[in-house]
């Protein structure tokens, strides 16, 4: 029944219909920015977290050929055979990593979905969800939302914003279920090496806690060669690894990831996924089996212009005047803009007003990310070096003392 | 290949500052390269290159593919008689191939006539040639990775996590 003035309602309305755990979980940080980015024209955007590449044709041609020949129906519930080993024969032949196919991969809608899933198999109400910060959105709202407490860890003040085993260690409470690391990381870049990796997981091994991994950058690794911490020694049965093929393969759109792990966790996701989710397209599956046999060469390619635009804005950053290191992997530089003495957000807004180029502000990634911004280069060469001029002459107006002598010099 | 020159080959107007960003080497070394790359012709050339359609539209340009075969000459193979042809200015590309035919070139003339002409009169007549087959083009699709002929197009969010 409508309410009018003159009939007004007799039952007090609910304050919300919302949950209370949705009600509490944070907006986004990017909404905001992104509708002021979306009423401006001519904008050159390093905002996007995803590959400016489009999927190679092969994949393309692979998944309208699927359409032609029919294949439009269910799969199973865990994904369909054939790409299941070809998803354990990747692995094995990448990174002797060894998964059996039919009891130890779970194919997802995305990396999204299959980190969804684990945090609802694994959860307890109150269980602690150790989350590193910087850090992709979605890791602490997918823990909230499986009734667990995600609990952070900064690593704002480390350099390469790596997570350090004495931090890990001081995090870890007797309600600690268990840690998530993404690497190479959005937003960071960071990336760890094998002795790195190893004093990380004898702290998860200590505590005997559940490692979830998201390597879903692994093939954009610039300076050494990636390394699944599931192939450490005892992490093989306290990891679960998660990977996709929307980054290396260009294929965000095709939705479409996996899950690896110990039997029964794969076996407890399958059954949340089978009522929630059914399956994933079998479209996306058909062309994912494509981009495993066929497409090495054109991630290779992709990789080597990702590395060239990667020292390319970290060179011309830091010579702009604000510090970055040199990311490991993705396609993500991450400067301090501290020497400007703007926050994030300020710095983001005016340089999208001033010079029109779309970065997005730390904080973004965790609230103590106010003094850093997220610069995606995954954008064509021309943009990159436009944009990198419109940044170096940006911080030179606000902030001269910052620009670096040699900058100076030259311009 | 040497990154350089992949990246040279798709674009030679990249500032030498921007190359040794890209590339990780600094200017000096990327100048010292680029140098040695041109004395010893593993660089031959930088060019531009053009939209035949717009060029071959505007001036009249007639474009053909033909097929020749020839008989090779004792102690020179194919190499003389390729010479004789491959000097007519006509003759943009000439390459030998395994299998129907021998020599392929690409003409390019003012008119259908100027290649009928140089068809009839240089080229059949050459003493080893003995056969020839003329494609005129029609349309360009791709050409050296270029897609002349609608291509990909995507819109991304401008801001995506």
């Amino acid at each position: 029944m409508s309410s009018s003035p003159y009939h007004p309602h007799t039952v007090a309305p609910r304050v919300t219909r919302i949950s209370h755990v949705v009600e509490n979980l944070p907006p986004s940080g990017i909404r905001a920015f992104f509708d002021l980015v979306m009423s401006m024209d001519d904008v050159i955007s390093l905002g996007v977290g995803e590959p400016d590449f489009v999927t190679p044709w092969r994949i393309r041609e692979a998944s309208i050929f699927a359409i032609e020949k029919g294949y439009t129906s269910y799969t199973s519930n865990r994904g369909m055979p054939e790409l299941l080993r070809e998803i354990s024969s990747w692995l094995a032949r990448s990174y002797d990593l060894h998964y059996n196919p039919s009891q130890h991969i779970i194919i997802t809608v995305g990396v999204s979905e299959a980190l969804d899933l684990a945090m609802r198999a694994i959860i307890n109400p109150g269980d602690e969800v150790i989350v590193p910060e910087p850090a992709y959105v979605s890791y602490a709202p997918t823990v909230a939302l499986a009734g667990g407490i995600p609990v952070s860890l900064p690593t704002w003040h480390v350099p390469g914003f790596k997570i350090t085993p004495d931090a890990l260690d001081q995090r870890i409470s007797s309600r600690t279920r268990a840690v998530v690391i993404n690497y190479p990381a959005n937003p960071t870049g960071t990336s760890y090496s094998r002795a790195e990796l190893e004093a990380l997981a004898a702290v998860i091994r200590k505590h005997d806690l559940l490692l979830l991994s998201d390597e879903v950058y692994d093939q954009l690794s610039y300076d050494a060669p990636h390394i699944p911490i599931a192939t450490l020694p005892g992490m093989y049965d306290r990891t679960l690894y998660f990977n996709g093929f929307s980054k290396a393969y260009a294929m965000t759109g095709y939705r479409l990831g996996f899950a690896c792990g110990p039997e029964p966790i794969i076996s407890a996701m399958i059954k949340i996924h089978q009522y929630t989710m059914l399956c994933a397209p079998i479209i996306s599956q058909m062309a994912a089996i494509e981009a495993l046999r066929n497409a090495t060469p054109d991630v290779r390619e992709m990789v080597a212009e990702y590395n060239r635009r990667r020292r390319f804005i970290v060179h011309a950053l830091n010579l702009a005047g604000l510090p970055c290191h040199l990311p490991e992997g993705a396609f993500y530089a991450f400067p301090s803009i501290a020497p400007t003495g703007m926050d994030g957000v300020t710095f983001a807004t005016r340089l999208l007003q001033e010079e029109r180029v779309a970065v997005v502000p730390g904080t973004a990634f965790g609230p103590g990310g106010s003094s850093f911004i997220r610069i995606a280069y995954a954008a064509s060469f021309d943009n990159l070096r436009e944009a990198a001029r419109r940044i170096t002459r940006f911080v030179a107006r606000h902030a001269p003392h910052a620009v670096s002598p040699s900058t100076a010099l030259a311009s | 290949m040497d990154e350089l020159l992949q990246i040279l080959s798709r674009d030679a107007r990249i500032p030498i500052p921007d190359l040794a960003a890209m590339t990780g080497r600094s200017e000096d070394d990327v100048r010292a390269a680029i140098a040695e790359y041109e004395r010893r012709g593993t660089i031959l050339r930088y060019r531009a290159v053009l939209n035949p359609e717009h060029i071959d539209a505007a001036n009249g340009k007639v474009r053909a593919w033909i097929e020749v075969n020839v008989t090779p000459q004792r102690g020179l193979g194919f190499d003389a008689i390729a010479e004789r042809i491959y000097r007519f200015p006509e003759v943009k590309s000439c390459y030998l191939l395994s299998g129907g035919y021998d020599l392929l070139l690409m003409v390019e003339c003012d008119s259908l006539h100027q290649v009928g002409a140089f068809v009839a009169e240089k080229l059949a007549t050459q003493e080893n040639v003995t056969r020839t087959a003329t494609h005129f083009l029609l349309k360009i699709y791709k050409q050296d990775d270029d897609i002349f002929h609608g291509g990909d197009s995507s819109e991304r969010l401008p801001v995506s996590p």
